[in-house]
């Protein structure tokens, strides 16, 4: 049994719906609502068994309203309660950002830190699978930007369970971006190194830590959710050319572990940042922001993999050449050694 | 329901509180501004919406509430704020931006919380209606007594927060009262400019709700109604939509030239203050004396005066605690 339970792997889908579920047994206040996150298990399979356990008052159906579920998620964590809500996908911001940016994010400053607001935002990002535009955004940046809000995004199942732990236990908002190719849903396509062993008791991953996934001393290269994943990979086929590179997995995007990342390209001296959000204005440039804001010593001008400043194609062949890849790691690697 | 003359004694004074509460920030709001009127000079700088004319629809609604019950209020909040029971000190000093403002200066007139007793607002239109709605779940699941209210002006009712709002209250038979206080006019376009139907009650039945509409900006009617309505939610047979003709005795906010407005109009409503109708009614129903009229004006003005020399009085915060209280 003990090498079963050692053994036991999870997807983050299943990851986050345990996290969920023992603090819905440990913690009454703790509910759920979202579109089709009852019965149905939530469309990226996150609330699965919830409903069964917890029934239809706290795992609860909503209309297709998010403006209103929303806004009503901050008035049930002012009133003692903690909200788990679901935007089903991040692209869906747009109804509901005034809930979020000018009601979740302010009511504690704008109260004198009198009023807690302890909503976890729980939102799939990501594409790869030709979903468009509209269905595939990060924005990333989009929340990071505006103050008031913490937010996190993992990119495997440990730490999506101790992620969405930390963030129901927080007094704060948290925004939860999971993104969807890591789901671990076969029909998203599945990374198979997101799905990785979970202790079933619960635990807290630190909100605002980020993670060295991979040490290494030439080239630092920092991945926020897919990201990670295609710099472990652009990492090993570099060490196959004797390059060793350490990836950095942020985890946080608020706060952002700034000491973390100067830390490391400190030590390698270069530095190549993975997001699959836009290119421009975002978590990318601000990463290399803080690192040249403190005067790190650099061997070469730092570099960013992002997604290209254009709306999401639909088509398999456009959509597959603007996404991050390892194969545009190297490339960026290569670019600063011949500077 | 009919109000007793203690509660409408209540009102009357929750309501002379209210108006020379606004008088005074008029008048102190206009200090700096002088002789060019710029909206960052004077001890209260910023946007300032006064609620001089509204008060009825606050003391009807606030007359039935407890403490503990939820109120979301909108950009034009201090009138349902002091009938709410907002510590008036603290809501003037936020409001000349003082550290012992309610939130040590960050928020403003249009940010009021007080969470002592359950009262919040927000500067967007509609945005007060969802965190009404989430309050009145949290007491349904945790069967904890205690109903929302959201109010809102006429204008609010054509957001998508509004219908998103009614029918998810709706559709969980949420205990919470939406209270529309109509003043005719969403800064300067009028109802009828921007809302196809002439009475915005006749929504709730979109939305199998009661809908009630209050005519004549009338506290005694609005307490009949709103009474009914908090009564229906407490009893949790849902809730209630209710839209109040009332008006706004100043402009859209200070510095608004009003121009907007028909010929007369203004002249018109004064005539209407409601009131100088409620006094009249006291002392024709209720026995109310002059006496006793004189004494509790003396006594409204006396509680808004320390309020204002407490304002005055206070220190600002230092700039750098700007970058506290984000986060808790």
């Amino acid at each position: 049994m003990t090498v079963a339970t050692k053994e036991r792997k999870l997807t983050i889908a299943r990851a986050m719906a345990e996290a969920i579920a023992q603090e819905m047994r440990i913690d009454e206040r703790v509910f759920v609502m979202g579109e089709d996150i009852g019965p149905l298990g939530g469309v990226f399979g996150n609330t699965r068994g919830l409903y069964d356990e917890f029934g239809a008052e706290r795992v609860r159906d909503t209309p297709i309203s998010e403006t209103a579920f929303m806004g009503a998620a901050v008035g049930a964590a002012s009133d003692g309660m903690r909200p788990i809500v679901e935007l089903m996908f991040v692209d869906f911001f747009g109804v509901c950002f005034d809930a979020i940016y000018n009601l979740m994010a302010k009511n504690t400053y704008f109260s004198g830190g009198e009023v807690k607001v302890p909503v976890v935002l729980m939102t799939s990002t990501g594409g790869g699978y030709s979903d468009a535009g509209q269905h595939s955004q990060c924005l990333h940046a989009t929340f990071a930007h505006l103050p008031g809000m913490k937010v996190v995004a993992p990119s495997n199942a440990y730490d999506a369970k101790g992620l969405m732990t930390a963030a129901i236990r927080d007094d704060n908002p948290v925004i939860f971006m999971f993104h969807k190719a890591l789901q671990g849903m076969g029909w998203l396509g599945t990374e198979k190194d997101a799905i990785v062993q979970v202790p079933e008791q619960a635990y807290e991953v630190p909100i605002g830590k980020a993670a060295v996934v991979r040490e290494g001393s030439d080239v630092t290269i920092v991945g926020i959710t897919s990201g990670v994943h295609h710099g472990l990979k652009a990492a090993r086929q570099l060490a196959e050319r004797g390059v060793s590179a350490e990836v950095l997995d942020l985890r946080s995007l608020v706060p952002l572990d700034r000491e973390a990342i100067i830390a490391s390209v400190r030590k390698t001296g270069r530095l190549i940042v993975v997001d699959e959000d836009y290119h421009s204005y975002g978590m990318s440039g601000e990463i290399i922001s803080s690192v040249v804001e403190q005067g790190v010593p650099l061997k070469a001008a730092p570099q960013r993999v992002a997604y290209p400043d254009i709306p999401i194609p639909f088509t398999r062949p456009m959509e597959q050449w603007a996404l991050p890849s390892a194969d545009k790691i190297i490339a960026a690697f290569e670019k600063m050694e011949s500077n | 329901m009919k109000p007793s003359k203690e509660q409408q004694l209540w009102m009357y004074e929750q309501m002379l509180v209210s108006r020379y509460f606004e008088e005074s920030i008029e008048k102190i709001y206009m200090e700096g501004k002088s002789p060019a009127f710029n909206m960052a000079n004077g001890p209260i700088p910023g946007e300032m919406h006064l609620s001089n004319g509204q008060e009825p629809c606050a003391v009807g609604v606030c007359a039935h509430l407890e403490p503990s019950d939820i109120v979301t209020s909108t950009h034009r909040p201090h009138h349902v704020a002091i009938a709410k029971g907002v510590d008036l000190d603290r809501m003037a000093a936020e409001i000349f931006g003082k550290k012992t403002g309610l939130s040590g200066g960050r928020g403003g007139h249009m940010h009021i919380f007080d969470p002592k007793v359950n009262f919040s607002c927000s500067g967007i239109i509609a945005q007060g209606m969802g965190p009404a709605v989430g309050a009145a779940l949290s007491r349904q699941m945790q069967r904890k007594a205690g109903i929302a209210v959201a109010f809102l002006g006429e204008g609010a009712a054509n957001q998508g927060a509004f219908h998103e709002s009614l029918n998810l209250a709706a559709v969980w038979k949420l205990p919470v009262v939406f209270v529309i206080e109509d003043n005719a006019w969403g800064i300067s376009v009028a109802k009828s400019a921007s809302t196809a139907i002439e009475r915005n009650d006749q929504r709730a039945a979109a939305y199998g709700m009661p809908g009630h509409f209050v005519p004549g900006n009338d506290p005694l009617a609005i307490y009949e109604v709103a009474g009914e309505a908090i009564q229906r939610a407490r009893r949790g047979e849902g809730p209630t939509l209710i839209e109040i003709e009332t008006y706004r005795l100043a402009g859209h906010f200070m510095g608004d030239a009003e121009g907007y407005r028909p010929q007369g109009e203004k002249d018109a409503l004064f005539a209407r203050d409601p009131i100088p109708k409620l006094r009249e009614h006291l002392k024709a129903s209720e026995g109310w004396s002059d006496a006793e009229d004189a004494a509790l004006v003396e006594r409204s003005r006396a509680r808004v005066d320390a309020a204002i020399a407490f304002a005055r009085d206070s220190a600002y915060p230092d700039p750098e605690e700007a970058l506290d209280k984000v986060f808790v």
